[in-house]
């Protein structure tokens, strides 16, 4: 069809044009909404409810919850049983709870330490919805103290293994084109292995989140938005290699740590129980190999020594962050959120680095099934996967 | 308490990361900030900064037990019944002397659909007779010619079934006064054996027909002079309603049951007339010099038992009021299974002055709801 077939019309008549649909619209929503013609359907059956919790807090004042109405009405919490027992609370905001509401409930309830707690809350129409707290310790509060343990952990979890494995840079400079090869292929798998890790974590974390989030939806759609938006970034002016394609993995392995660190701070909150240095040790190993991995792109150039630095910063520095936030504003739709736009960060570190190591070579397609670059690859998610064993409990 | 599971933080590989962090720094968040269960102390405690380090140490200010209560209270005007006035609302219905001289004594009993608030704010679809939860305590006197005119306004069929002696035509089962909304069925039989009885629905499935709210009371007062030992004659005028004997007793009714609020099969809501901590809200006032009897009554579903404890004092318990002689003497706890009932006797005449808890001795019947507490005081107090 070409353009001339259209007739241009005058814009005026445009905009009536648009507004008609959209005034039918308006029109029949407040017809159906103000004479009910469906209230046959109504059958007397109860509303729908639905109270996820978000967050949990044990202190000194006792236990908390955050909790989100996602039922078709606005829903009232009538009574709270800990451990099969009514005890006193409060409600913050309180009144009735609209549908996508959060509110506080705050019950004075002598929690025990180290054990488990089943907190139901009762609504006015006497359906019930259990939360479990499975081993009750205290919430980490934002204190100074706090803030910089978190650091710490943040620190080594995300930055010391970066630093690491960048640490490996002078070592792999003088490596040949094979050697390349296998160390780009290397990368590519662990890249595989965390992205399949992230995803899996994103629609677990999304199951927990109230409905109206839609979670699994909500994941892929993220996961796919972030990886176009960052092609389209990375390929502005022309494909990243060397220095430019780091930065975009160290991006994408920034951003999987933000999400780590906000899993590991919400599990902080959440109380779950420690097991030891042993599981520390186990982590650093396995993320040691994200520093190689932002450090291949660069061995063919001598970049200036502050961009080790910022790399570092990049990759790792956001483990701190998600700590943080993860620890003081836990929600696990959030986190599903940033751990799937780190799945689409990655998918586009994947893509690149995989089109970076067959530019470096002639045969191009022919490279990829090439023993040096399937045992790299193969090698990479291996590793990954024992390592994840030590740290899997 | 089974219910619809809200989904809760899985402990995460990252969360062993953390804890072997904590661990590995000498377990310092955790402790310095615990503050978990020992011992609450509701009367220290306000300064929070000079807590014990040990956490099982730490108090918990303001946690009594005080705290374990439902939130707010129920509106006994809209349900149209409240629980203190009916622990001695008696339904003696009307009555008239037949020919040969016997009193017929005649009830009046409507099924009715009505929702109540068994606890606050939390509403349940009953099914209920004359609108109550539990239905009227009907009260009648051995030997009399009882006629209930039962009508069916409910959205269900209904019947009521009397644990007494009657024929298989007056049973309250399936063909056999069991009717359809809209109809009347007119039970007629003799007041016997004397005791502490029950009637309920019958309709089937009986175990949703029981917990939707449908059974009350039924005594049979004995008749002292059908008794020729003079002490059992005294006992049997004690009993009987309006005697002069009588009248020196507080006498209640109470009926244990509890409300499946979700229909997961479990009870949300235990208590002792519906109101889940009525009686803690607002306890029973008793006179201490005068003797105290309690028609108690047993319905709660999807439990087998149900129990009565009395704190600080013991008494004497008449399994089926059947006896005028008790079947236990002294206790201070009876179980009863479901439909089992009994009189309890007992006396606060020596007593001091104060508030005497009483509660099922199934801890988790009491903390959800099934608990109370008698205000024991002299008259001019």
């Amino acid at each position: 069809m070409s353009e001339q077939s259209q007739p241009t019309r005058p814009p005026l008549i445009r905009l009536l044009l648009v507004l008609l649909p959209l005034a039918a619209m308006l029109a029949s929503f407040v017809w159906i909404a103000s004479l009910d013609p469906l209230r046959s359907f109504n059958n007397g059956a109860p509303p729908v409810e639905a109270l996820t919790v978000e967050r949990t807090i044990l202190d000194e004042a006792g236990i908390q919850v955050l909790v989100r109405a996602g039922g078709s009405e606005a829903m009232n919490v009538a009574q709270v049983a800990v451990d099969d027992a009514y005890w006193s609370f409060t409600q913050d905001p309180a009144g009735p709870i609209a549908r996508g509401d959060t509110v506080w409930l705050r019950i004075p309830y002598p929690w025990v330490l180290g054990e488990a707690h089943r907190v139901a809350m009762v609504s006015n129409t006497g359906t019930v919805f259990e939360h479990e707290i499975a081993v009750a310790v205290p919430t980490p509060k934002g204190s100074a103290g706090q803030m910089r343990l978190q650091a710490l952990v943040g620190a080594i979890v995300g930055l010391l293994p970066v630093a690491l494995g960048l640490m490996f840079y002078p070592a792999m400079r003088g490596l040949g084109r094979q050697g390349m090869n296998v160390l780009l292929a290397l990368t590519v798998g662990l890249l595989a292995f965390l992205l399949i890790d992230m995803t899996g974590e994103a629609l677990e974390l999304s199951a927990d989140a109230a409905a109206l989030f839609q979670g699994a939806a909500m994941v892929w759609l993220a996961a796919l938005a972030s990886f176009l938006l960052l092609m389209a970034i990375g390929r502005w002016r022309g494909q990243p290699e060397g220095l430019a394609l780091s930065f975009y993995i160290a991006l994408g392995i920034g951003l999987h740590n933000f999400g780590e660190g906000l899993a590991i701070g919400g599990a902080f909150a959440a109380g779950s129980a420690g097991l030891g240095t042993f599981l520390v040790l186990g982590f650093a190993l396995h993320n040691v190999t994200e520093g190689i991995g932002i450090a291949a792109p660069i061995l063919r150039i001598r970049p200036p020594l502050w961009s080790f630095a910022a790399l570092t910063l990049l990759a790792g520095g956001p483990a701190v962050l998600g700590m943080w936030a993860g620890s003081l504003a836990y929600a696990p739709q959030w986190s599903a959120l940033a751990l799937a736009v780190g799945a689409g960060a990655i998918l586009q570190v994947i893509v690149e680095v995989s089109s970076y190591l067959m530019r470096q070579n002639l045969d191009r397609q022919a490279v990829l099934l090439s023993p040096a670059v399937l045992g790299g690859f193969l090698g990479g998610i291996a590793f990954m996967y024992v390592t994840a064993a030590l740290i899997k409990v | 308490m089974p219910a619809d599971t809200a989904p809760s933080v899985d402990p995460s590989r990252r969360a062993l990361l953390v804890g072997g962090l904590v661990a590995a720094g000498g377990a310092a968040i955790a402790a310095g900030s615990a503050r978990s269960q020992s011992a609450p102390d509701p009367m220290a405690g306000h300064d929070m900064s000079a807590m014990k380090p040990d956490p099982y140490a730490a108090p918990m200010p303001g946690m009594a037990h005080g705290d374990m209560t439902t939130v707010g209270l129920v509106d006994h005007a809209r349900n149209g019944f409240d629980p203190t006035p009916m622990l001695t609302d008696w339904d003696t219905g009307t009555t008239e002397f037949l020919p040969d001289g016997r009193t017929l004594r005649t009830f009046e009993v409507d099924a009715i659909d009505k929702e109540i608030e068994i606890a606050p704010g939390i509403f349940f679809p009953a099914w209920t007779f004359n609108g109550r939860v539990p239905g009227p305590a009907l009260r009648a006197k051995e030997g009399e010619r009882l006629k209930i005119i039962f009508r069916n306004y409910g959205s269900h069929p209904h019947s009521m079934h009397f644990h007494g002696i009657h024929s298989a035509r007056m049973d309250g089962v399936p063909g056999a006064g069991l009717i359809g909304p809209g109809e009347e069925f007119i039970y007629e039989f003799d007041a016997k054996p004397f005791g502490c009885h029950l009637y309920h629905c019958h309709a089937l499935p009986l175990k949703r027909h029981m917990h939707k709210g449908m059974y009350g009371l039924f005594v049979i007062d004995p008749d002292p002079a059908r008794q020729t030992d003079p002490a059992l004659a005294a006992a049997a005028a004690s009993r009987a309603l309006g005697s002069p004997e009588n009248a020196n007793w507080q006498e209640m009714a109470m009926v244990m049951n509890a409300f499946d609020t979700n229909f997961d099969g479990a009870n949300e809501i235990y208590a002792a007339n519906t109101i889940g901590q009525a009686y803690m809200n607002v306890p029973i006032r008793i006179e201490k010099s005068r003797p105290v009897r309690i028609y108690l009554l047993n319905v709660t579903e999807f439990d087998p038992i149900n129990s009565f404890h009395l704190h600080a004092n013991f008494f004497d318990y008449y399994d089926t009021g059947t006896t005028l002689t008790p079947t236990q003497r002294t206790v201070d706890l009876i179980m009863q299974c479901q439909a089992q009932r009994g009189i309890l006797e007992f006396s606060f005449a020596e007593h001091e002055d104060g508030m005497y808890m009483f509660h099922a001795h199934q801890s988790e019947f009491t903390e959800l709801g099934w608990v109370g507490m008698f205000d024991v005081r002299g008259p001019e107090a």
